[in-house]
This record gives structure tokens, sequence and C-alpha cells, in this order.
């Protein structure tokens, strides 16, 4: 039987290669936990135990996408789903039964305590399966990514919320929507208008209208929403969730380029009844800035997903198209583009699986922090300097894998298309249907200059500096491994020097040099990664080099270009981009 | 109304993935070179009487013959939502043929006793006989369906069932208890339940638990090791995690009609075949071309 987890031999390095029984201790509290205190008897016994747990879940994952998914997604792109009447949305049926097989392997409460019905598995492993499901069908990962709506849902409601809604998520009777922007709000939300009121009870209702809401349709909706008409920004905002009723309609389903499957929805809210989540005017500022961190995980893990089927199609297709007497994958051309998106898709995901195991440190240390018992004094102290430094790290990591692997999987997608050629453009093939699917994942959750501008902070403020520090530190036994980390080292030295000369200029420039000082960040941090792969498996090691040599010389156009101090694109804005067009 | 179900699985050689350690030199299956899997028919066996529990209420229990081994594909069934497990298993059934075994788990159902369905896989990939499924309903006295494609419904005791007869189908009511056997087209089977599985990935048969117990205590005497394996069956037991194990006694086997004594099937021959590419014929994509192939077909009977 195809399974995705068990053909893709990077994954399955990772899954060794990365220390998840770290992992699984700090997300188990050290097993201190005898069986069955809480209520379940599927917990795991010691970190070996949780660890083979892991290993068979992504083998039914994998076996899900491969065997049920993946043969659905044509057809599923092609038909879409429908917008009833009523106000309601009907699912594909084949989206249904693509959901209702991840139902019955229980992979709908992936990280939700097991008091929850879940499987409280680290975030790595949700990222790892994340991006199987992705590979299957890219606009199915919107339906299973979305589990980051109870994860919200968990860490910041009631416990009589918690008790009513999240066991729903993990039987599957229910799916989330998180319910953000609107016409004028979109990148943008602290220019959300959505009323919220209280009537005279206290009972909380919605008023107004949302846009471009992904799974507007599911059950369970976490809507930002004005609680404080009188505060204009921010501030003034609070998450509340609302069921699905006759409250709450489905105005419009968008017609878009690609993730058919997922149905995008405008959204009426005509009075909805609605629960306040955690306290008010914390919606966007902490709430919404906790669930989008986990989403961007989710977009960087998609994009690995459609990039990884894109480039098996283009791999396959190279060695078995035959030109000039030859397969085309003898062509020098050729060859480059399919290592290049072997290499790309290998660095984003060691990038994405090292955000996902330092988010794993972050949310575990937090949960001992505000939900375990009372710490000593020393302790807590310690654990809080812990949360501060994991927070800034994840603050860096996680725009850069989205960036990274979003930019990485069009880049892919396009290239499969090329290696097809003629045949990748037709319909044929779903290598069109990659580059389609591929192409949203830059834009939402926060576009990517967005997340440039996130980055780039930790670039500026030490925090890659902090990273890194423990990684150049290391000392590799081969001496290749040990003479790129050293061209690393000194390409980081030449970052920080463009680093100080931004900081000679007015701010604007920051923003304007935004990305090529994150992309030069991001190919250290890659270039790290690849080299402790590299020194335990020979295949690596020649990965490690072919990535860390290409881009050498990246990075010094990067930097040279910063150190120009060239402002042309906003001191000669008008004269370049010439005039506004005349409508019509 | 619920219905209680009975599965007959198999474990079998992955007869697909055949590498050239797959024959011994006598010609033999060498069953140690091949992976095991649940043979995939079973699978959908499995599937319609899980699928039937759902709907109508009751139990699925599974059973199946074989080596201890053989417990890898009932843990598959309970992680995939059975309800119970029976491995069969005893020396003495070794080497039976389909009428042996057939009356084996006859015996087997019988001493399970109450039940309305029995579902098995239409034919496993290692003999591809078809033979157990309705030699086991003679040896029960019970109506036979084969070839279910679609499980209809149940009204008053009376299953309703489509049937594929090759060239289509036909739908055949049957009063139960009855038999019934499933091919692939039937349903897709479900997918293992992550919870049942981190919580039954540690269920065990007897032999098995013994065999452990043998393996981490080499130097141990024979008495040791039935204390140690005594020790650890209690344990799962009591967690209720231990797999029945049945022998031939267990099921009250006349002995005679088990094994080589109770298999009239005798093997006169057996034959060695290597395929090789012998050429091939180049047809042209035109008229004349395909009318040559169709009368070829023709006329060496591949068609009409």
């Amino acid at each position: 039987m195809a399974n995705f987890f068990l053909d893709n031999e990077d994954i399955q390095f990772l899954f060794k290669h990365i220390d998840l029984g770290e992992l699984a201790r700090i997300q188990e509290d050290d097993f201190i936990h005898t069986a069955n205190a809480n209520g379940d008897d599927y917990g795991p016994k010691n970190a070996a135990d949780a660890v083979d747990n892991y290993r068979r879940i992504l083998e039914i994952v994998g076996e899900v996408a491969a065997e049920v998914v993946a043969p659905n997604a044509e057809q599923v792109d092609n038909e879409g789903n429908t917008l009833n009447d009523d106000g309601t949305v009907t699912l594909h049926p084949l989206v249904q039964e693509n959901l209702r097989r991840l139902t019955q392997a229980d992979m709908m409460g992936f990280t939700l305590p097991r008091k929850y019905g879940g499987l409280n598995c680290p975030n790595l492993v949700y990222t790892m399966a994340t991006e199987m499901i992705s590979r299957a069908d890219t606009s199915l990962m919107n339906m299973f990514g979305l589990q980051g709506i109870a994860e919200t849902i968990n860490a910041f409601a009631n416990d009589e919320i918690k008790a009513e809604v999240l066991p729903k998520f993990s039987n599957g009777d229910v799916t989330g929507a998180m319910v953000l922007t609107e016409p004028d709000a979109g990148s943008d939300l602290q220019a959300v208008r959505l009323r919220a009121f209280q009537d005279d009870q206290g009972n909380w209702y919605l008023n107004g209208v949302k846009r471009f809401i992904t799974n507007g349709c599911g059950e369970i909706l976490l809507v930002l929403a004005r609680s404080e008409p009188e505060i204009s920004d921010g501030r003034g905002l609070s998450l509340f969730l609302a069921e699905r009723s006759e409250r709450v309609k489905v105005r419009h389903l968008e017609h878009k380029l690609g993730i058919h499957g997922s149905p995008t929805c405008e959204l009426v809210f005509d009075n909805t009844p609605c629960l306040l989540i955690g306290e008010r005017q914390r919606g966007l500022i902490t709430y919404v800035m906790a669930l989008m961190n986990g989403a961007r995980v989710g977009i960087a893990a998609q994009s690995l997903g459609v990039a990884e089927a894109a480039y098996r199609l283009a791999r396959t297709y190279a060695h078995t198209r035959c030109q000039f007497g030859g397969p085309i994958e003898r062509l020098p051309a050729v060859a480059e583009l399919v290592t290049n998106m072997k290499i790309d898709v290998e660095a984003g995901r060691a990038l994405t699986y090292e955000t996902s195991r330092v988010c794993d440190h972050e949310n575990n240390n937090l949960r001992v922090l505000e939900l375990g018992p009372p710490l000593e004094k020393e302790e807590e102290k310690r654990r809080k300097q812990l949360s501060r430094s994991l927070k800034r790290i994840n603050g860096m990591l996680t725009p850069m894998s989205k960036y990274y692997c979003s930019e990485m999987s069009n880049r892919v997608a396009y290239d499969a298309i090329q290696v097809l050629g003629g045949s990748g453009y037709m319909k044929d093939y779903a290598a069109e249907r990659y580059a389609r699917d591929a192409r949203i994942t830059t834009i939402y959750e926060g576009t990517s200059q967005l997340q440039c501008v996130a980055a780039v902070r930790g670039v500026t403020s030490g925090s890659l500096d902090n990273w890194v520090v423990d990684h150049e530190a290391k000392t590799y036994d081969d001496p290749m491994l040990e003479g790129l980390k050293q061209k690393l080292i000194v390409a980081r030295g030449q970052l920080n020097e463009a680093v100080a000369f931004v900081k000679t200029k007015p701010s604007s420039y920051l923003d304007l040099s935004g990305r090529r000082l994150v992309d030069t960040a991001i190919d250290i941090l890659i270039g790290h990664l690849f080299l402790g792969q590299g020194a335990a498996d020979d295949r690596k090691k020649r990965v490690a080099r072919r990535f860390i040599e290409r881009q050498l010389p990246v990075m010094k156009m990067n930097l040279e270009q910063i150190l120009s101090g060239d402002m042309a694109a906003m001191e000669e804005y008008a004269l370049i981009a010439g005039p506004v067009p005349a409508a019509g | 109304m619920a219905y209680d179900s009975i599965v007959c699985v198999k474990q079998v050689p992955d007869t697909a993935n055949i590498t050239a350690e797959a024959m011994k030199e006598d010609g033999t299956v060498n069953r140690a070179a091949l992976p095991t899997i649940f043979n995939p028919e079973d699978l959908h066996a499995l599937e319609t009487a899980l699928e039937v529990r759902d709907q109508y209420g009751g139990t699925v229990t599974v059973i199946t013959m074989g080596p201890p081994k053989a417990a890898d594909v009932l843990r598959d069934c309970l992680f995939r939502g059975a309800d119970r497990a029976i491995l069969l298993t005893d020396r003495k059934a070794a080497a039976s043929d389909t009428l042996a075994t057939s009356y084996i788990l006859g015996q087997a159902i019988r001493t399970i006793g109450r039940y309305d369905l029995v579902f098995c896989g239409r034919q496993a990939i290692d003999g591809d006989t078809a033979q157990v499924g309705p030699q086991c309903a003679e040896k029960l006295g019970i109506p036979q369906v084969t070839y279910l494609e679609q499980f209809v419904s149940i009204h008053d005791r009376v299953a309703r069932i489509r049937r594929n007869i090759g060239h289509g189908w036909e739908i055949v009511d049957v009063k139960l208890p009855a038999m019934i056997t499933v091919i692939e087209t039937a349903n897709k089977p479900r997918p293992q339940a992550a919870k049942r599985v981190m919580k039954m990935k540690s269920a065990r048969v007897p032999a098995e638990v013994a065999a452990e117990v043998k393996a981490a205590m080499p130097d141990a005497s024979e008495e040791q090791l039935a204390a140690e394996t005594k020790c650890r069956v209690d344990a799962l037991k009591a967690a209720g995690l231990l797999i029945e194990q049945w022998d031939l006694a267990a099921i009250n086997a006349d002995l005679e009609r088990c094994g080589l004594s109770g298999s009239p099937t005798k093997v006169h021959r057996i034959q060695a075949i290597v395929l090789t590419k012998e050429g091939y014929t180049d047809i042209p994509a035109n008229e004349t071309g395909i009318r040559q192939l169709v009368h070829e077909l023709v006329v060496d009977r591949t068609w009409g």
C-alpha cells in the first residue's frame, strides 16, 4: 500500500535525527502521570513508547494521505464545493470522505490533550502530518491544518467552553474557522470593524461581515470583533466563539485560482450569539497573534507538501521522458532544475521542523508556567527567562519558515511545470494544479512581505546570533563540513556588518532591505541545520555542501545590494513606476 | 436490533512483492523469505462487519488460524475497531487443506456460540481457492452468499445483499445466520484508529509472551520461564490486553479431521514456471491493426 510517510526518506531521516524523545518528555511532563490519571487509557509510559506512538500515527496519516486523499484530489479540484440557497455550504462528497477517514483514524484532535480525546502530539509531529496531507491534496490541509483553532480554545478559553467544544473537534463532529479578515481589514487586522455587543443580561452578539474566511462554513467560528467601539486600534478587539446557526450565513463562496477543495466564505453575522474567549481587549494582541504563529508553521508545512508533490512529479518525468536519445535528466539544465528542487524542499523542511521543535519547547514551557502547579522560585525564574528567549527565537523562526517555504513551493511548482514542458502546462498532469495550489501560500496568514517585517527584527536584534552561536560552536570530524561551517561564520560576520550599516540609515531603509537580510539569515540558518544532518548521513553531506556553496554567492549579492544604500524604490517611486494608468 | 458478526481473517505471504528467494529448491513456498500481510479481501470482510455494527449495533469478533505470528493481523483488526480477537493455533493443525481448515474454523465458530453473520474474504492470495468460506458454511449448516459487493440492509433477520456475478450483479435475500464472502470492490477498509493503536499495540497472545520471555531470559530454567510467562500473561489479562488463544482441544476438534490427516488434497506435482519474455507483436494504431488484434483474440479464445 502506498504511504506518504514510509516512501519519504527525508521525513523518516528527520524523525530519527531530531530528538523526539526529548520533545515527548516535555510534552508528557516527564511521564509523571500514572496511566489513566486523565481518564484516558492510551497515554505513553515513557519516551520510547511515545516516540513509537508518533511513528505509528505518522504511518497511519501517511497511508490515509496516499490511499484515500491523493486519489480524490483531482476530482475535488475540478468540482469544488457548493453554496446552497439557505446560506450553507455542502462540501464536495470526496472532501467529506477525506474528513471521515481522518476522523476514523483519530486525527482531528492531533495536538489536543487526551482528556479532550486528543492525541497530545508535539507540534513537530503535527507538522510532519500536515505536510503529508498537503502533498496528497493541498486544499485538504486547510481543513486538517485548522486544528490550531481547537488549540487556541484550549489555551485561552475557560474550562466550561473547553469541555463543551474540544471533544467535538477530536471526534470529528465539528471543524473550525478563524474568522479575522474583513473587506477593509486584511493584512492590517487592527482595522477590524465587525461589532460585538452585550445585551442587558451580559450575553454577547456579533453583527457585520467577514471575507475570505477559510472553512467559514465550519461549525465553530473564532471571530475577531470590536468589543470596545471607543478604541479604534487593536486594543479594542476581542475574540469570540460563535457556533454555526441561522444567524450566520455564507453569502458568497469565492472562485479561486487554486485550493478548490477549501471553501473560502464571505460570512454575514446577524445578531449572532457568541461567547467571549479569555479576556476582553486581548483578542488581537494576544490570542490571534498566538493563533497566527501556529497557523504560519502550518502554512510552511502546507507549502512543503505541495513542493514535495511537485518535485516527485518532475523527478519521475525527467527520468522517464526521452528526448535527444535519452532521458531529459541527462541534460545539464534539467539536472540542475531537479537537484535544486530537491535541495530546496529539504532546506525548507529542515527550517520548518526546527521551528516546530522550538515551538514545542516554548509551548510546553508556557504550559508548565501557566497551568502547572506552583514552582520553586529559582525554577520559575529560570523558566520565565527561557520563555522570553524562546519567544524571541520563535518570533524569528516562524515567519522565516512561512516565508521561505511558501516562496520555495512556488518556485518548485513552477519549475516542475518547466521540467514537464508542454505536458506540464496541460491539465493531463497535476503540475499545473500544484502551481495553482502553491500560489496562495505566499499570501495568506500574512504575506511574504509581512513575514520579512516580522523576521527581520530577529536578525537585527540578536535572536539570530543567539540561535546560531550553539551551531557555530559545534565541531565536525569531517574537514569538509568544518570548512563549510567556517564559511558560514564569515557570512554571519558580513551579515552583521550589513545590519550595522542599515541601522545608520532611516528606518524605511530597514524595510527596504528586510527581505535581503532575512534571505541571508535563512541561508545561514539552514546551512547550519544541513551541517548537523550531514554529520549523521553521507548523502546529506553532499546536500549541505551543494546548498552552502550555491547560496554563498547569493548571500554576497544580497549584502552588496544592502551596502549600496540605494533607496530608488522609495525616493524615485513616482518617476520610475510611471503615472497611474488611466481607468478603463 | 443488534447483530453479532464473526470475521475469519488470514495472514498471508505478500505474493505481490515476490523476490528471488520466494521459492525453495524443491519448488515449495519459502514462507520465511516472504513478508507477511493481511489478506487483502479479508480487510474488506472486516470493513463490512464493522459497517454493519456501525449501522445496527452488535459486536465484531475476528478469528484467525495460524502460527503465533498471525496475531499481527488480529492486532490490526483490533486497531481498526474489532471488539474481540481469537487466535487458533496448534501444531496439529499444520498442513491443513481447505477442507480441514474449514472444519477447524467451523468448530471455532460453534465454540464462540451466538452469531448472526460470518464474513470471510472471497479468497486468500496464497492459495486463491475461494473454498474456505463456502465449505465453512456447509460445516455450520448455514446459508452462504458469495462475492458480496454491497451490504444493502437487514430486516426481520433477513439480510439483503448485492453480489457480483461477473457480468453484473444480483440482489439476494438470505436468512440469518449466514456466511458471506466479500470482494475487494465492496468498500474501502477504514484506517487504523490512532487511539486504539496507542492503547492496544502491546496486546499479545500467550504464545507470543512465552517467546518474548524466552528471548529475554536465555539462561532461565523451564520453571522460571513458565513463571515469568504466567506473570506477564496475568498482567496483560488484567489490562485487557490479552488476545485469546485457542488450540484444537479448546474447540472440541476431531484430530482425524485436522492437519495432514484431515486433508484429502494431495499435491500431485509442483512445477516451477519461469516466465520469460517471448518477443512481442507490433499492432499498428489503425483500423486494420485493431481488426487483426480482435481477430487473434477471438481465435485464441481470449475473447468470446
